[in-house]
């Protein structure tokens, strides 16, 4: 230990990046134990949830295979540039080498396979008790939302252009303004709601980004689904399936409310006639 | 290996008795493969121009919440047309009916296609096809606007009305019948008009690409065009197959779009990662690290594309998922030989940056990003929340984008001096890289976002207080860095034009057969032919001396040279 009579000096800045080190940590752990969100949503539903931990894992995985491959690139072209006019070892093959980097991959693309499966059971179960069922209806261009009793939310982009809520609504104020254009489908939270999803003419795509979820409404084909919201609150949606002059404007939302509010908002509703009895999928 | 008969062809010395037409009328009437391909090169290019200057319309619409450039209606014109100019009439005849066209015949010794007049027909009917696709702008009702990918029922008369689909129907089934008889040619002149001694594994790496791709095409293009066939019935003469009202089936349209969509997706990519694998090793110093396992590996990636069409259809809630999955995440696995190849190659090398190779690094950094999100995308879950989203929209431009325009045009400046016997300027062109190379990921890194943020593709307005502006506002300012790096493309090909500087016949000590015609080639391409007793000629013929290593050895076995100088028989 030549450097004796430095240490305390470096013993106070190491210890300070060690307390800054220890505080990151800290910070990170007691935060409650927060995964970074990856840009992602963190999913308001529990399906939605279980897509957003598949999505963290593979976004890490892309990033670390993602990184090394780059990386290599990157070396190969600074070291490997050309410095003199000798020729290069003229090597072609390396039968090891090259295995391994077949093999390797077919592990990765293995395990991801294996968490993608056990995902996507849990984000398409349905269940065959669901506390509510709704029918919902696309069209050009617009969203119709089926409850029991005849009660129907229904708005057109196009004549219609900006209905923040269904008529009546008494359930939490709706806001920003722009999480809530389009008609609103209500739905209890923390309760299971089942989705039945049916198109009048084109297809058309219910995606409900914080939900983490998107399917396809197709004429002739029924697609059922189960959401089951965690905490009460506004979801902006809209369709992302290309469905014709005003796609754009095909917005709708979301708003889940404690299930007694729910109840008494759908008691509160005029039953109305829907459009479905005379247009079948 | 085998035991071909290896000597040198000398072709019979004929008079040159091709000294037909001159000028345009060259260009017209010939059959000779170099002509087309540079037809198709010129067309397949303007066709890139109109379709970057419709992606900046669509980018500046989109710049601001509500924006006002363009009508809905334009919008979904120009966005539909975008696609369908890059994909049909761009990406797929720049690659296969321009360079291949000109290249393959080189690369394989051979003096023509196998069939010139049908090679002619190709071009005349991807020409007429184009024009046929732009005229949907000057038809009453406007061009097609569903999309390049046309789902029905949306394509049905019902809900697009009007001639301009019906021109964008024609112009596919045109281009369509077009790819399918270039297909044809280039298998054939491949399987049955290489030169003595070039066996299937001592094909360049290009020609095998090529090979596939052609193989692929004769899948997918009957597909389409059988598909957009009967579209056209049921807009016209009542068919019903795609619609409920008469028993059809809607979703069947896209499991017979998507049967040709995905392959087409590798027509597309093949072609061009041949292209960053000739330039990469000749701009390396080196032979193609791990030749075999690159040849097996574009096999696999073509046999796998055709059972994976049905993960465009994820959200369809019709589809098998696991299967659907598993086969999109293991094309990762010959996509991941390939890069490894290309790292391989440069490993130890002595790498020059010229413009061709710098297009090539371009293309490996934008389809490793692209590549990424792809397997990303092929977990059914996370499309779930991707799906029709700007993160899509990212992932797609990121490989075609890589493919099609870095490869492209490293091909091009590869190229150049063999089509024209001259040199382009190299400050240009990398300065046309390097405004290229930014204005791309400043375009699409934002995107990735904006879709994670869950903003659909194809929307010609969004609403604002969304927290989308300042991205697409990023995302526009990089597709005008784009456009702008072009500038730096057509002065290049300006100052070329008017102070030619002599290029020689093989400027880059490069390794495959076109490298030994004159540049540009005389017609029928060779008089004479080196021995080809590897997957490099040339670099043989030219390096007599050099000792290269046995298969299996890694520099520290037994070194048994394959270099072969000219035969003295």
């Amino acid at each position: 230990m030549t450097d004796e009579p430095l240490r305390p000096a470096l013993t106070g800045r190491r210890r300070r990046g060690a307390l800054v080190l220890v505080g990151v940590a800290l910070s990170l752990l007691l935060g409650g134990c927060q995964v970074p969100d990856f840009f992602g949503f963190r999913g308001a539903t529990k399906q939605g949830h279980d897509e957003f931990l598949l999505y963290v894992g593979t976004f890490i995985a892309a990033l670390v295979v993602g990184g090394f491959v780059g990386l290599l690139i990157l070396f190969a072209v600074v070291r490997y540039r050309r410095r003199n006019e000798e020729m290069p070892k003229q090597f072609q093959y390396h039968i090891a080498l090259e295995l391994t980097y077949t093999v390797v991959p077919i592990i990765i693309v293995l395990i991801l396979f294996g968490f993608t499966v056990i995902t996507e059971n849990r984000v398409d179960a349905v269940t065959p008790k669901p506390n509510l069922t709704v029918d919902v209806y696309a069209f050009q261009w617009g969203w119709e939302f089926d409850y029991p009793n005849h009660v129907v939310v229904r708005a057109e982009t196009t004549t219609d252009p900006d209905p923040v809520g269904p008529e009546g609504l008494s359930g939490p104020q709706c806001s920003p303004a722009a999480w809530c254009l389009g008609p609103g489908l209500i739905l209890p939270s923390g309760e299971t709601t089942q989705i039945n999803l049916r198109s009048r003419d084109v297809v058309h795509g219910f995606f409900v980004p914080e939900f983490n979820f998107s399917r396809y409404a197709q004429p002739g084909v029924l697609n059922q689904f189960d959401f089951t919201v965690i905490k009460p609150g506004v979801f902006r949606a809209q369709c992302t399936q290309f469905c014709g002059l005003y796609h754009s404007l095909m917005l709708f939302h979301v708003v889940a409310m404690p299930p007694t509010q729910f109840q008494t908002w759908l008691t509160a509703q005029e039953p109305t006639t829907s459009l479905n009895t005379k247009a079948a999928p | 290996m085998t035991t071909l008969v290896e000597r040198p062809v000398v072709h019979a010395e004929h008079p040159e008795h091709h000294e037909g037409p001159t000028g345009l009328l060259k260009w017209m009437t010939s059959t000779d493969h170099k002509v087309i391909g540079m037809n198709y090169i010129v067309t397949s290019l303007v066709m890139f121009f109109f379709a970057g200057i419709m992606a900046l319309v669509i980018r500046t619409q989109l710049t601001v919440p509500s924006g006002a450039v363009v009508s809905n209606q334009q919008f979904n014109e120009l966005f539909t047309m975008h696609g369908s100019l890059m994909l049909y009439l761009f990406a797929g005849p720049f690659a296969f009916g321009g360079l291949a066209n000109y290249i393959v015949p080189l690369q394989v010794g051979a003096p023509d296609m196998a069939f010139p007049r049908l090679n002619a027909l190709s071009y005349w009917l991807y020409l007429s096809g184009s024009i046929t696709m732009m005229l949907g702008f000057m038809v009453a009702g406007g061009a097609a606007a569903f999309g390049w990918v046309a789902y029905a029922p949306l394509s049905e008369a019902t809900f697009s009305p009007g001639s301009g689909p019906d021109l964008w129907i024609l112009a596919l089934a045109l281009t369509g019948f077009s790819a399918i008889f270039t297909g044809v040619n280039l298998v054939t002149t491949i399987f049955y008009l290489r030169a003595p001694g070039m066996t299937m594994f001592r094909m360049p790496i290009f020609t095998w690409n090529m090979l596939v791709t052609a193989i692929l095409i004769l899948i997918a293009f009957p597909v389409l065009t059988a598909a957009v066939v009967m579209l056209f019935c049921d807009r016209h003469f009542g068919t019903h197959i795609y619609t409920v009202q008469g028993g059809g089936v809607p979703v069947l349209y896209q499991n017979l779009f998507w049967f040709f969509g995905h392959p087409e997706v590798y027509i597309l990519a093949l072609p061009y990662f041949g292209i960053a694998t000739e330039v990469i090793p000749v701009f390396s110093r080196k032979p193609l690290f791990g030749y075999k396992g690159m040849a097996f590996a574009t096999m696999s990636i073509a046999a796998l594309s055709t059972g994976v069409w049905a993960h465009h259809m994820f959200t369809t809630g019709t589809v098998l998922l696991p299967f659907f999955s598993l086969l999109s995440l293991l094309i990762a696995v010959p996509t991941g030989i390939k890069f490894f190849n290309w790292i391989g190659t440069m490993w130890r090398g002595s790498i020059v940056f010229g413009t061709p190779m710098l297009f090539s690094i371009g293309f490996l950094f934008a389809f490793l990003m692209g590549g990424l999100t792809g397997v990303m995308l092929a977990s059914p879950p996370i499309d779930f929340v991707t799906h029709d989203t700007y993160f899509v929209v990212a992932h797609f431009h990121q490989v075609l984008f890589g493919s099609a325009v870095f490869a492209g045009f490293s091909g091009l400046y590869f190229w150049y001096p063999k089509f024209f016997g001259r040199m382009y300027n190299e400050t240009l062109g990398k300065l046309h890289f390097w405004f290229l190379f930014i204005g791309f990921w400043v375009t699409f890194m934002p995107q990735y976002e904006l879709g994670l943020k869950g903003m659909p593709r194809r929307v010609a307005t969004y609403p604002a207080g969304l927290g989308w502006q300042n991205l697409n506002i990023v995302s526009t300012v990089g597709a005008f860095i784009i456009g702008f790096s072009f500038v730096f493309f057509l002065v290049n090909l300006w100052v070329s034009w008017r102070k030619p500087v002599p290029a020689g016949d093989n400027p880059w000590d490069a390794h495959a057969l076109e490298w030994f015609a004159t540049s540009p080639p005389v017609h029928h391409n060779f008089t004479k032919l080196p021995p080809v007793r590897s997957e490099r000629p040339v670099w043989d013929f030219h390096h007599p001396d050099a000792r290269t290593i046995e298969h299996g050895h890694n520099g520290h076995g037994q070194l048994v040279g394959t270099g072969a100088g000219p035969r003295q028989d």
